[in-house]
């Protein structure tokens, strides 16, 4: 396995600092919303929020070839369309099942897709999902583009039998898509070394001989680098490659996940806050003069601010009519209908 | 056009070429399709012509390489995964239902899956119990799915032309002891034969046997002896379970007044016992006796061959089931 990078001399411009910035706060204030918008009885099902992971997406997002490149993840799916241009709007209204929504409220909060953007979904099997990420990455390799594929996983999809299966034909015929491994250290309420006969989830690709590493996943500025690194040698080489993000949630599995001293203890939430992604980079820019912490506060409170109108507008749209219950069973055609 | 004698297998094959010579983005991947020239040689050739771009052969792991293709379709091209067996595709299950069947609904009609999993479904000779099931009842209890079993090779062949240009994902189920029945087929001219619409093989008007892929010529044979007793036998020839065209059927039922349902599937839980649910709900008023089935026993496949053929359905098992009506 490949030594992680050393962390080298921030080369990101301002802009793109303050960038990264706003996007992670902006989705801490759009998951925020989202646990509220559970709370209150306007979304139901399941619903996972990517509270204390932001830097993760906005590190590896920010790297791709937005229009271009594709994105498959799990069901923890809200960060990634917003950072590739999808209208909040359009999530927060399928999130809350509405008419308005991407899916018209077929989909919910562990289906969205923006498939014009690139944007795959958004799927509920654990590990089920990464065949089709290998998939994405074969079309656009049959198709003789330079696409890479973003293949987002949780460390319990890691055990998945589907997944070796993929890993395996993705070094066999040379795809490239890069398995990302967010390793939150939980996979629902089960810690990772009673899940995991092998804790090193990087190790998962030495076998088919993938280039393999383990990296960290709450330093934005650490997590770009990386990112743009292996990208770019994806893209080159068009090959697989895996990474295992060591980042952690803060909020439950879910947010009906009311339990969690069950699995980890308050101390130890505590502790993993001090590794807080936006916290991290408010320190960094207070310390390198990019940023004041009045700037920093005018824009946490901006996206307050948006994140509510966000609900607002999304509130407004209605719920889908039921005569679209057949609506997109088939392309082509109606299902038979009637109970 | 002259047309061609092809066997079920040589039409299967020559659709599939047609098509990958129209379009680049049709491609087949499956376990030993390639080199090995596929376990029933449907494939055969089809390496040497087109190179291990398009004819690929994959690792044995049904759920992933089945995974792999509906992503591929995701993207716009069109997969042809032929399953070694239909009862491999037991392992893909979750692929197939949970995800392929799913997408267009759950994207909001974003993503299409131009996707045919095809193969052999039902009992060969002897390959025992994990070998020869007919999976096609599995994939019709699916919305999202269209399923279809060709009965005759021009059917095969002209039914996998339109699976192919589907932009859904579609089952394509061929019993392996028709691969050896022939048709006479004009070729390269675009034949395609709808989902959604059943064949009338035979024309009666005393009982209809409704039946689809091997258990239509079963069906034709009991016919051809009830004849000579002097009952005459409609057979009708499903072949598209899902799309279904309950319109033929239930004309059928209400010009003959009795139904007997032919399926090898196992009898219980089938897509046979669902069309004979459908006729019982629907033409109550045009039946003179009771809906019939005829379904394969509720057993694993036996190896003995003896025993095998017990458990498929034969042309007694329709007279029987025919007489029974009274």
């Amino acid at each position: 396995m490949a030594s992680p990078a050393k962390m080298k001399p921030n080369q990101e411009s301002p802009a793109n600092l303050e960038l990264f910035y706003r996007q992670m706060v902006q989705i801490r204030a759009f998951e925020t919303r989202c646990n509220t918008v559970y709370r209150t009885g306007k979304a139901g099902g399941y619903l996972h929020v990517y509270i204390g992971m932001e830097a993760t997406a906005v590190g590896w997002l920010n790297s791709l070839k937005l229009g271009w490149d594709y994105v498959i993840t799990a069901y923890r799916d809200h960060a990634q369309p917003m950072l590739m241009g999808s209208d909040p709007v359009k999530l927060m209204a399928e999130i809350m099942g509405r008419k308005d929504g991407y899916s018209q409220g077929k989909g919910g909060s562990m289906h969205l897709y923006d498939i014009e953007k690139g944007f795959f979904g958004g799927w509920g099997i654990v590990g089920g999902h990464t065949p089709l990420g290998a998939g994405l990455a074969f079309g656009s390799k049959y198709k003789g583009e330079d696409r890479v594929t973003l293949n987002f996983l949780g460390d319990g999809a890691a055990n998945a039998g589907v997944f070796f299966e993929t890993l395996n034909m993705a070094a066999l015929w040379d795809l490239p898509c890069i398995f990302i491994i967010e390793n939150n250290e939980f996979a629902m309420g089960t810690r990772l070394e009673y899940h995991a006969a092998d804790t090193e989830l990087a190790k998962r690709g030495i076998p088919f001989g993938i280039k393999s590493e383990r990296l960290d996943g709450m330093d934005v500025l650490q997590v770009r680098q990386d990112a743009k690194r292996i990208i770019d040698w994806v893209r080159k080489n068009q090959k697989p490659y895996l990474v295992e993000i060591m980042n952690y949630r803060f909020s439950g599995h879910g947010a009906a996940d009311n339990d969690r001293q069950l699995y980890r203890t308050k101390e130890e939430e505590e502790e993993a806050q001090l590794r807080d992604p936006i916290a991290r980079m408010e320190k960094y820019l207070l310390k390198n003069n990019v940023m004041t912490e009045e700037k920093m506060e005018a824009i946490r409170e901006e996206y307050e601010e948006w994140a509510d109108d966000v609900l607002e507008k999304a509130d407004a749209s209605p719920h889908p009519d039921p005569s679209e219950v057949y609506d997109n069973v088939y392309s082509d055609m109606e299902p038979e209908k009637g109970h | 056009m002259p047309t061609t004698n092809l066997t079920y297998r040589e039409a299967v094959r020559a659709c599939i070429i047609e098509e990958m010579d129209a379009d680049q983005n049709v491609f087949v991947m499956g376990e030993d399709i390639g080199r090995y020239q596929g376990t029933f040689r449907v494939t055969q050739g089809l390496f040497d012509k087109y190179g291990p771009k398009r004819i690929i052969d994959t690792p044995i792991v049904e759920p992933g390489f089945t995974g792999i293709a509906i992503g591929a379709a995701m993207t716009g091209l069109r997969p042809i995964v032929e399953m070694m067996t239909m009862s491999f595709s037991i392992l893909a299950l979750d692929q197939i239902i949970n995800h392929a069947a799913k997408i267009h609904y759950m994207t909001g009609g974003q993503a299409k899956v131009p996707l045919v999993v095809r193969g052999p479904g039902g009992a060969a000779n002897q390959l025992s119990a994990q070998h020869s099931h007919s999976m096609e009842g599995w994939y019709a209890h699916t919305p999202g799915l269209k399923v279809v079993a060709p009965a005759t090779a021009e059917d095969a062949y002209g039914m996998l032309r339109t699976a192919i240009h589907d932009d859904n994902p579609v089952i394509f189920t061929e019993n392996p002891g028709l691969y050896g029945v022939k048709s006479d087929i004009e070729l390269g001219t675009g034949f395609s034969v709808p989902f959604g619409k059943c064949r009338v093989a035979r024309e009666g008007k005393d009982v209809s046997l409704i039946a689809y892929s091997r258990m239509v010529s079963v069906c034709e044979k009991a016919a051809e002896e009830l004849e000579a007793n002097g009952i005459s036998c409609e057979v009708i020839d499903v072949r598209s379970l899902l799309p279904l065209d309950t319109e033929t059927i239930f004309a059928s039922v209400a010009k003959t007044n009795r139904a007997v349902v032919v399926y090898e599937d196992w009898k219980s839980g089938s897509f046979g016992a669902e069309i004979a649910a459908r006729i019982g709900e629907e033409c109550f008023d045009d039946l003179d006796a009771p809906v019939g089935r005829v379904g394969g026993l509720n057993v694993p496949m036996p190896y003995s061959r003896v025993l095998e053929l017990q458990c498929i359905p034969n042309e007694n098992d329709v007279i029987a089931a025919v007489q029974k009506l009274g």
